[in-house]
């Protein structure tokens, strides 16, 4: 079994976020960056499936400027095996991101796509959907637990109110939630292995995809700062403010 | 040949999250079983911790200097008894070894300390010699081709642990550097015994002991460097590298209380008011900030004219002074801003400042780093 991981290089979990002077975009200009967290979780599941003898080759993907490529050299420290950089220096959209995944599923032979869920810089929660349409596969999304019994597939999805668990035949298409595992740290032995694995680079006119954009950002903004609460003394007071002041009742 | 920067970045990132998410969550635990935990040993090994210093050849990774620097920055954030667990691998132990080793040594250590497996522990300080280095008495007697071991060295970090000990023994009698050398002591080997875990103010969880050789034979083979009399030289010569390392632990430490120290001043009131907001609170901020850049500044710039093979007694030593001083005034800060809490072991900053404690002690006190700057910035002047 060949398993493709995309990877996105996304702002750091740990900064805070901030919206660009114009009010444009978030801001990005000397920002750390590091792996999507749900791609890392990714990344872990395919690794485990390779060690426990289910699959042969792990290829790592990621859509995007020349910093991606530190991110797909992150995910070879944790076991992927090879890499194609598809080179974009404006932002890729969802469904042309699922479009080049598409095509290097066909070109590489790939049985299972296994992809986070969701970047958390955008939270599209599409391209792994989209992918799937694309492909014409069974799609298994929000996985909490996976069992691969040779070309049967069982996961079990985190919905609302409960799990659900789906069975499906590969080839498909696998999108992954928090609790699926705890992803490794990728050790200094293993970081220097990586640097030994090869990266493809490819511009992404190579694909063919047409990633002319398709949505148009009108404003981003930061989010209403909260105004402080304040202590009413009892019940009739309450109504009170919630009739005169407020207007709600 | 250091790793390149795009490896050093995920690494770096690999011991953020590790520090983060796995060894400042456990500190408590450290303090009260006075011990790490196995599973966090296990990782620190798989991550590579213990190899850094060591040479590709011997399976370790050999990072720069200022790599090394880096890395302390953030792994002194945690609780210093989990860096003390590969310090001595990383530091003093593995150096010598890589420094004056034969290649016979090289092959049968080096190996076993990048992973790990062993624990390397330096043995220097005796009951009665410690600043005063070159006076101590324990002593290898030649006979044939073994030599015979007898003495007692005081606080040996990791000795409890430890499977090889690099002991510092005398060879001849005049108290000189030459007549001091090392060598490479299983800690199995009959003729040792190790006294109790020292009962210590701070950094729970680091152990040390007494060891005592009691006509300990040991084969030729374990002289260090095959050759009598370079022992104490060498040690010396690792020592810039390790009080650089010290250093950075230092200021990672210093970055964690100031941390602490922000969390509880801008979410305790007093006055109707974060404490935050006042300016003599914001004063042990600014100096303490300010401190920790200029500790960061010195470090990085040694560190680097270290790779670029300098000689940097001067400047390591200006780096340990002020960078432990600092962390000393800037742990009492931190306790100062989190006031009658900061007393209370339920906050983070009352452990931290016990720890904080041995760094202006060990690896050369102060006062023996304040000789050294004097004594080398006055040759300077004079040549």
């Amino acid at each position: 079994m060949k398993i493709l991981v995309p990877v996105k290089r996304v702002i750091d979990y740990n900064v805070k976020i901030r919206v660009n002077s114009e009010g444009s975009a978030v801001e990005t200009n000397n920002v750390k960056m590091s792996m999507n967290p749900f791609d890392e979780i990714a990344v872990e599941e395919a690794v485990r499936l390779k060690e426990a003898g289910k699959a042969e080759e792990i290829i790592i993907t990621s859509v995007g400027d020349k910093g991606s490529q530190e991110t797909i050299r992150t995910a070879f420290a944790m076991g992927g095996d090879r890499g194609i950089h598809i080179l974009n220096d404006s932002n890729t959209e969802p469904l042309a991101v699922a479009k080049i995944l598409k095509y290097i599923v066909d070109k590489e032979g790939i049985d299972l796509v296994i992809l986070g869920k969701q970047a958390i810089d955008d939270d599209s929660n599409q391209t792994g959907q989209m992918l799937a349409a694309l492909l014409n596969w069974p799609q298994a999304t929000f996985a909490s637990k996976v069992e691969v019994n040779s070309s049967e597939l069982k996961v079990t999805r985190e919905i609302d109110g409960g799990l659900e668990t789906l069975k499906l035949n590969l080839p498909c298409v696998i999108t992954t939630d928090l609790r699926l595992n705890e992803p490794r740290y990728a050790s200094l032995p293993n970081i220097m292995k990586a640097k030994k694995k090869q990266i493809i680079e490819m511009p992404i006119s190579d694909t063919g995809v047409d990633s002319s954009p398709r949505l148009e950002t009108l404003k981003v903004e930061e989010p209403a700062v909260r105004s402080g609460g304040r202590k009413v003394a009892d019940v009739d007071e309450l109504i009170n403010v919630l009739k005169e002041e407020v207007g709600i009742i | 040949m250091a790793l390149d920067d795009n490896s050093f970045s995920i690494f770096l990132d690999t011991i953020k999250k590790f520090v983060d998410n796995k060894l400042i969550p456990r500190e408590q635990e450290v303090e009260d079983t006075n011990s790490i935990p196995i599973d966090i040993v296990r990782e620190m090994k798989d991550i590579g911790l213990f190899g850094i210093s060591i040479p590709t050849k011997y399976g370790g990774s050999n990072l720069s200097m200022e790599q090394e620097v880096k890395l302390t920055f953030e792994l002194g954030r945690a609780s210093p008894a989990f860096r003390s667990m590969a310090g001595t691998n990383i530091g003093i132990g593995s150096q010598t070894i890589v420094m004056a080793g034969t290649d016979k040594q090289k092959n049968k250590y080096l190996p076993k300390f990048s992973t790990g497996d062993i624990i390397g522990s330096f043995a220097l300080t005796e009951p009665d010699s410690g600043s005063d280095a070159m006076s101590i008495k324990t002593t290898a007697k030649k006979k044939g081709n073994e030599y015979i071991i007898n003495g007692t060295k005081r606080y040996i970090t990791n000795a409890p642990i430890a499977g090889v000990f690099s002991v510092m023994a005398k060879t001849k009698d005049e108290k000189s550097s030459s007549s001091i050398s090392c060598f490479l002591v299983d800690s199995d080997l009959p003729g040792i015994t190790l006294g109790k875990p020292d009962k210590k103010m701070g950094q729970r969880g680091a152990l040390t002991s007494d060891i005592i050789f009691d006509n300990c034979i040991v084969k030729e083979d374990a002289l260090l460097g095959g050759r009598e009399g370079i022992g104490f030289t060498t040690a010396m010569r690792v020592l810039d590298k390790g009080r650089l390392h010290i250093s950075g632990i230092c200021v990672g430490l210093s970055e964690r209380l100031l941390n602490e120290a922000l969390k509880f001043a801008t979410s305790r009131k007093q006055f109707n008011e974060e404490i935050s907001n006042f300016q003599l609170i914001q004063s042990m901020i600014a100096d303490s900030k300010a401190e920790i850049l200029a500790a960061k500044g010195l470090i990085i710039s040694t560190a680097t004219m270290r790779d670029k093979g300098k000689n940097v007694t001067l400047e390591s030593s200006c780096a340990k002074l002020f960078c432990s001083e600092i962390l000393g005034k800037i742990a009492d800060r931190a306790v100062q801003i989190h006031g009658g809490a900061g007393y209370m072991s339920e906050y983070a900053v009352e452990r931290l400042y016990r720890d904080a404690r041995l760094f202006r002690i060990y690896e050369g006190t102060s006062q023996i780093q304040q000789l050294i700057i004097a004594r080398e910035t006055i040759k300077n002047f004079k040549a």
